[in-house]
């Protein structure tokens, strides 16, 4: 067995409700070491050659939820969620953090695979060799935290059953859904405690598609051995005294963001990305602070505990309680669906956890649909009865039940800002696409490019050539071992761990970190130009298959929302806009570096080279290649 | 030293940021491995957002050595802290039965009873919690150590207490009920 790693992953047969345990061999684990890396591999070996005919929404796909060695070792635990996409159609390596990936791996386990659909609603309790397939029709149609305490109650029930003599026990860790998941919503999350969230990539429709309402864990066991516990420690003290260093986000998180992105970077979406800009002062993090609990709040092992605790204890919305907001809420469930409120903001975010949206996904299908609203496309009527205006919280608070719950027009908003906008415009007849503000079936993370100075999507083709379309914390650049290299992400999605712990750590460092768990080396070598890069060519590969309803097939797809094509309208960086020429040329070195033709499409020669004939066969199948 | 129960670990429940690093630092001191159920610090989470460090209150009376049929649990003279001679332990569970706070629990592999031992005088969780500033954990000593001490209670109770002052009254129908 190999050291950092459970040694065994659970299978589990939602139609048949059968359980078994599986192994993988150490050169697979090797190679795409667990989480993201892992997840690919095992959708392309499973999926990989009828991948354009697998709705990711049927009883075929394959949904996983996946540790990997360094998961409770690197400083702040996370665990992958992922699948086929039903947002993008490939594979989003969707991570979520806290306690449930510890718990995992301490009752045994390194990950779970999920395969076909179970009958009836249902949720999977494991306590570490006992699992249970278990009827979930009582929770079914719950809002997120109603259903957390059902399962938190009953599952502690189950244990002590299990345990009757322990005396008391922690409270097992739940991965679960709320009504938007389980009414198969492409922008529906996978979600934990509160507004913590696998959200890129819909998995929370996937899982609402298995009828498998969540899944529960408490593990008695310790973690997996390590190979040299003391040279882990040691970096893991030496990483950990750099986090302690990292004030501003100790203070704000990236909850002053909904402030600075917009007045400082002209970054933040603003009314469905009508503007980048906003000078509002009540947004700033000052105003954000005083709805905060004073404290720091982090997830299992982390240093760094840079989330806050948003509570609404008076006024109109009182018992409100949400993660924060972090940045990406305070911008897609506020600036951009024009709500300047602090207090406004914190109640859609409770309102958005309980649905069980994607903060992002979710608030981007609100924020579009706010303006189709604007320019009279959608009435009020269409809107059964809502009248959209922006910054009106209560109507968009509505809306977002609509769609929870597929009411109306929330039937057609439930299938995420693309499909949406191609359906509206069928019905419409009206050019609805180009407000959708999406990438590959995927709305944007809340970092805009135009201005050049936002902090996190650094370059124009940062999400154009991403092999996770839209997702801002998986954007590209390059030179493709560089600091804001996808194949960063990879390792940490792959790890995995949360990598706002690793801001101050180079390769090396990480590279140290994880021979000291599991005894193999890692080298920017064997990294960039092998193992990371095999995982980078399986996921754009199987983006470009695509289907069975949308594909991106076509270099043409490797673009932006077209609204990013006109100069912004408004602040200190108006009339600036993305140069075309030097985005097409700047594609196509991208192109070259990673080993992709003028098309787009990974090379004959670099997949020779990755031993991935399997999926050089597949594309010419294709015919891509 | 003179005093008994000399040395007391201070909970600013209200502060703990839930990142279980004195789990963390426990279970490695005791156990050689990160383990989160053989922790004799672990962290309750009855609501996100409400964690609760829970550990040895050493009560006046130490009704868990009282109870102890076997002559298990000692009291530390140095620390005050409730010592264990696991290789006397049947796992009766008359100890847990007699804490007030829900405190000691078996050993999930072992069987025998866990309790904090102050690591024989330099706490381990409370370094942790000390050096990442959350200021959670805070040994006291002597004179302090007797003035701050509280009464025991169970982590659920604590949840309440916490989730009241924190989230408001209305969100204390946020606590789990088990």
């Amino acid at each position: 067995m190999v050291n950092g790693y459970a040694g065994k992953f659970l299978e589990i047969n939602l139609t048949y409700k059968k359980v078994e345990e599986i192994t993988f061999s150490d050169k697979i684990l090797q190679d795409y070491i667990g989480g993201r890396g892992l997840g690919v591999k095992i959708l392309w070996n499973r999926l990989g050659k009828k991948w354009e005919m697998i709705d990711p929404l049927g009883p075929e796909n394959i949904l996983l939820m996946l540790t990997g060695p360094l998961t409770g070792y690197f400083l702040g635990a996370r665990i992958c969620v992922t699948g086929k996409s039903p947002q993008g159609n490939g594979i989003i390596g969707s991570t979520v953090a806290g306690e449930f990936g510890v718990e995992l791996k301490c009752a045994g386990y390194d990950g779970i695979i999920f395969t076909g659909k179970a009958e009836k609603p249902n949720y999977v309790f494991i306590c570490d060799d006992h699992i249970e397939i278990k009827d979930a029709s009582h929770i079914w149609g719950k809002n997120g935290r109603e259903s957390m305490r059902y399962l938190v109650k009953d599952s502690i029930n189950d244990i002590k059953k299990i345990h009757p003599n322990y005396g008391q026990f922690k409270e097992p860790s739940v991965l679960y859904i709320g009504p938007a998941g389980e009414n198969k919503s492409r922008v529906a999350a996978v979600e934990a405690k509160y507004a913590h969230a696998a959200g890129y990539g819909g998995y929370g429709g996937v899982m609402g598609s298995k009828n498998l309402k969540a899944v529960v864990v408490k593990g008695f066991g310790s973690l997996p051995d390590v190979i040299d516990q003391d040279k882990m420690l040691e970096l893991s003290q030496e990483f950990s005294n750099n986090c302690f260093k990292i004030e501003f986000f100790r203070r704000w998180g990236t909850g002053s963001g909904g402030y600075t992105f917009g007045a400082d970077s002209s970054s933040e979406p603003v009314r469905n990305w009508q503007e980048e800009w906003h000078d509002e002062k009540s947004y700033k993090g000052e105003e954000f602070d005083k709805l905060w609990v004073k404290k720091y709040w982090g997830d299992y092992g982390c240093p760094v505990t840079c989330l806050k605790l948003g509570v609404l204890r008076d006024g109109k919305y009182a018992g409100a309680i949400c993660d924060n907001p972090d940045y990406e809420l305070e911008a897609f469930l506020g600036t951009n669906l024009g709500i300047f409120s602090p207090e406004q903001n914190i109640y859609l975010s409770y309102v958005i956890e309980e649905l069980g949206f994607c903060g992002i996904q979710g608030g981007a299908i609100l924020g579009f649909t706010g303006e189709l609203f604007q320019r009279g496309i959608l009435s009020k009527e269409d809107l059964g009865g809502i009248n959209l205006e922006w910054g009106n919280v209560d109507a968009f608070a509505e809306l977002a039940r609509k769609i929870a719950f597929r009411e109306g027009i929330g039937d057609i908003l439930a299938e995420g800002i693309y499909r949406a906008a191609l359906k509206l415009e069928e019905t419409k007849k009206s050019e609805v696409l180009k407000y959708a503000v999406q990438l590959k079936g995927m709305a944007i993370g809340a970092h805009g490019i135009r201005s050049g100075e936002d902090m996190v999507t650094t370059t124009s083709i940062g999400y154009s050539v991403s092999v996770q379309a839209g997702d801002h914390t998986s954007s590209a650049s390059l030179p493709i071992d560089g600091d804001g290299s996808e194949l960063y992400s990879i390792l940490s999605d792959s790890g995995i761990y949360c990598f706002f712990t690793t801001f101050t750590l180079e390769f090396d460092q990480i590279a140290s970190f994880y021979q000291a768990v599991t005894g193999w080396e890692l080298t920017k070598e064997s990294w960039f130009s092998e193992n990371g890069l095999r995982i980078l060519q399986l996921q754009r590969t199987v983006s470009l298959l695509g289907g069975p309803d949308a594909e991106w097939r076509s270099k043409q797809d490797d673009t932006l929302p077209s609204r990013f094509w006109e100069p912004l309208p408004s602040g200190p960086h108006k009339g600036e806009s993305i140069d075309k020429n030097a985005f097409e040329k700047l594609k196509s070195e991208y192109y070259t570096a990673v080993g992709w033709n003028e098309k787009g499409v990974p090379t004959s020669e670099i997949l020779r080279k990755l031993d991935l004939e399997d999926v050089e066969l597949k594309l010419k199948k294709e015919g891509l290649l | 030293m003179e005093d008994v129960n000399n040395l007391w670990i201070k909970r600013n429940y209200e502060k703990c940021s839930g990142c279980r690093r004195c789990e963390i630092a426990c279970s490695l001191h005791h156990e050689g491995k990160i383990w989160p159920e053989a922790s004799r610090v672990r962290v309750f989470m009855f609501v996100p957002g409400v964690e609760i460090p829970h550990l040895c209150f050493q009560c006046e009376d130490y009704p868990c050595v009282e109870a102890c049929p076997e002559e298990v649990l000692s009291i530390d003279d140095h620390t005050g802290a409730v010592i264990t001679d696991k290789s006397k332990c049947t796992a009766c569970g008359t100890c847990i039965n007699a804490c007030p706070g829900s405190v000691p629990h078996l050993h999930p592999q072992d069987g025998y009873i866990v309790i904090c031992d102050l690591c024989g005088g330099k706490p381990k969780c409370t370094a942790a919690c000390q050096e990442g500033k959350w200021e959670t954990l805070i040994l006291l000593e002597g004179q302090d150590a007797e003035t701050e001490k509280a009464s025991t209670k169970t982590p659920k109770e604590l949840a309440y207490e916490i989730a009241r002052k924190l989230l408001g009254e209305k969100a204390t129908e946020e606590v789990y009920e088990w």
